[in-house]
């Protein structure tokens, strides 16, 4: 590995001063530690996040929540308000690795690493989450759906980190499911899927989101899948119809994991499980 | 540009270390290399396996991903830290007694995944414990024998 300066700042708006174009924010280093130490980056300085106090809050917000970023996975799957009121990502949160993984991986490494196949991001863009992201002369919400540009790229500019990651409040009649197909334990996803629904009285969808992962360059949004259930009541046709259209929504490649057929299929099969499991959520019957 | 090796200061097992490390030295390598405490095995570096785990402050980790720097003023405890002086730990006798060590090298940081989790959740189900060494590689015992050492330590506490 290379030689780079490790510095620990116990202030945000100290670190962000330190984020100079060759610094890199280190947080539980489950992604960067492999980086640098294959070379693929090599930074003259190390911003370790991890002494800022209460970077890792999870608390309500607005109605909703505000999750720190520097809150570990192990954290997100534990905690009751997640668990409770979004339950899309405590699921996701719980695969991430094993317990040694999910104790030091961080939801802001998750994002900021822009892996298509990230676990958190389906089902927080499944939830419409936003992300909040800090700079010395302030800060800026986006819609998470703007955070990721490519593989490994994202929004936040030099000098900017991701500081939160905030999700609105989920009133009655809502439900959301996670699922996730993966070679082995320890394996990223070959392909993951993230499914919220709102209902309205009748029990018809006022309000759907579906999220896919490793299937584009970057964790999408199904819209056709979406606009498919609108007003919809639930049945089996329902859920088939758009688990189709999000095997169309997908944009999947061949590689070491799978072929781009292969993870076409597990978009239908996911997107339906979700789906269903949403629904039946949203009815508060699972 | 030429980066300073930096102080930090480390209790370990209940020992407090200062030395001077260069900043891209590992927790892992710190805790051989520096401290000489070699119980902690090096399998995949990546982690996959296990081998390396230690408990930092309280939670289960992988040394081999961390730098030592990121220790600093914190508390980690290694295979070595489970006995009390010639009293093994509880998991170390059934461990021995299941026949749970064949080559050996998966049980340091088998051990300490198996004692997080104990210390988390004393009473275990036969799921919790396969989900709790799920981080943790053994190409020789097939994980039966660990995980009736594991459930039959729960039962002695
Ligand atoms: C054995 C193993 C299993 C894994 N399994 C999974 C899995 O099942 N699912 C999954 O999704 N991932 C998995 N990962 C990948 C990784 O653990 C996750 O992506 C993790 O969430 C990264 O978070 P981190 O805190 O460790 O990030 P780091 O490694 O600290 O950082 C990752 C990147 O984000 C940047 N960064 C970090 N925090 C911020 C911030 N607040 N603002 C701006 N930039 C920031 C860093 O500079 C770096 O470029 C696994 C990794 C390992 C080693
Ligand atoms: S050596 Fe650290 S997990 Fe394998
Ligand atoms: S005893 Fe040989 S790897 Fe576990």
């Amino acid at each position: 590995m290379r030689r780079f300066h490790y510095l620990a700042p116990r202030r945000l708006d100290e670190a962000l001063s330190l984020l100079t174009p060759d610094a890199v924010p280190l947080a539980g280093g489950t992604d960067l530690f492999l980086r640098m130490e294959r070379r693929q980056t090599q930074p003259d300085a190390v911003v370790d996040l991890k002494r800022i106090p209460d970077m890792d809050r999870i608390e309500p917000s607005d109605g909703g929540l505000r999750i720190g970023a520097l809150a570990p996975m192990e954290s997100l799957a534990a905690s009751s308000l997640i668990v409770n009121g979004y339950r899309a990502l405590a699921e996701s949160a719980r695969v991430v690795g094993s317990i040694q993984t999910r104790n030091r991986a961080t939801i802001g490494g998750n994002l900021a690493n822009a892996s298509p196949a990230a676990d958190t991001a389906t089902p927080l863009l499944a939830l419409g989450a936003t992300a909040e992201a800090g700079r010395v002369d302030g800060s800026r919400e986006l819609p998470l759906e703007q955070l990721f540009l490519g593989p490994g790229r994202t929004a936040l500019e030099s000098g900017e980190l991701l500081t939160a990651v905030r999700i609105p409040a989920m009133p009655g009649r809502t439900g959301s499911s996670f699922q996730r197909c993966v070679r082995t334990a320890m394996d990223i996803a070959v392909v993951n899927c993230a499914a919220f629904v709102k209902l309205d009285e009748d029990g018809a969808v006022e309000d759907a989101r579906i999220a896919l992962g490793a299937v584009g360059p970057t964790p999408l949004r199904a819209l056709s899948a979406e606009s498919c259930l609108q007003g919809r009541r639930f049945d089996a046709d329902a859920a088939a119809e758009a688990a189709e259209c999000a095997a169309h929504d997908a944009r999947p490649i061949d590689d070491v994991r799978a072929s781009a057929d292969y993870r076409k299929d597990m978009v239908r099969v996911l997107t339906r499980r979700a789906v269903e499991n949403a629904f039946q959520r949203a009815r508060g019957e699972a | 540009m030429t980066a300073e090796p930096i102080r930090i200061t480390v209790t370990v097992n209940g020992e407090s270390f200062r030395e001077e490390v260069p900043a891209t030295r590992s927790l892992l390598d710190f805790l051989r290399d520096d401290l000489g405490l070699t119980g902690t095995k090096e399998g995949c570096s990546e982690g996959e396996c296990g081998a390396c785990a230690v408990i930092l402050d309280g939670r289960l980790v992988d040394a081999c991903l961390i730098f030592a720097a990121e220790a600093d003023g914190r508390s980690v405890e290694t295979v070595e830290g489970l006995a009390d002086g010639e009293e093994l730990h509880p998991l170390q006798r059934t461990f021995a007694a299941a026949g749970a060590a064949q080559c050996g090298y998966c049980t340091p940081g088998m051990l300490m995944a198996c004692k997080s989790l104990l210390d988390r959740n004393p009473s275990p189900t036969r799921e919790e414990v396969t989900h709790g060494i799920a981080g943790n590689l053994c190409r020789c015992t097939g994980y039966g024998t660990i995980i009736q050492a594991v459930m039959e330590a729960a039962k002695e506490s």
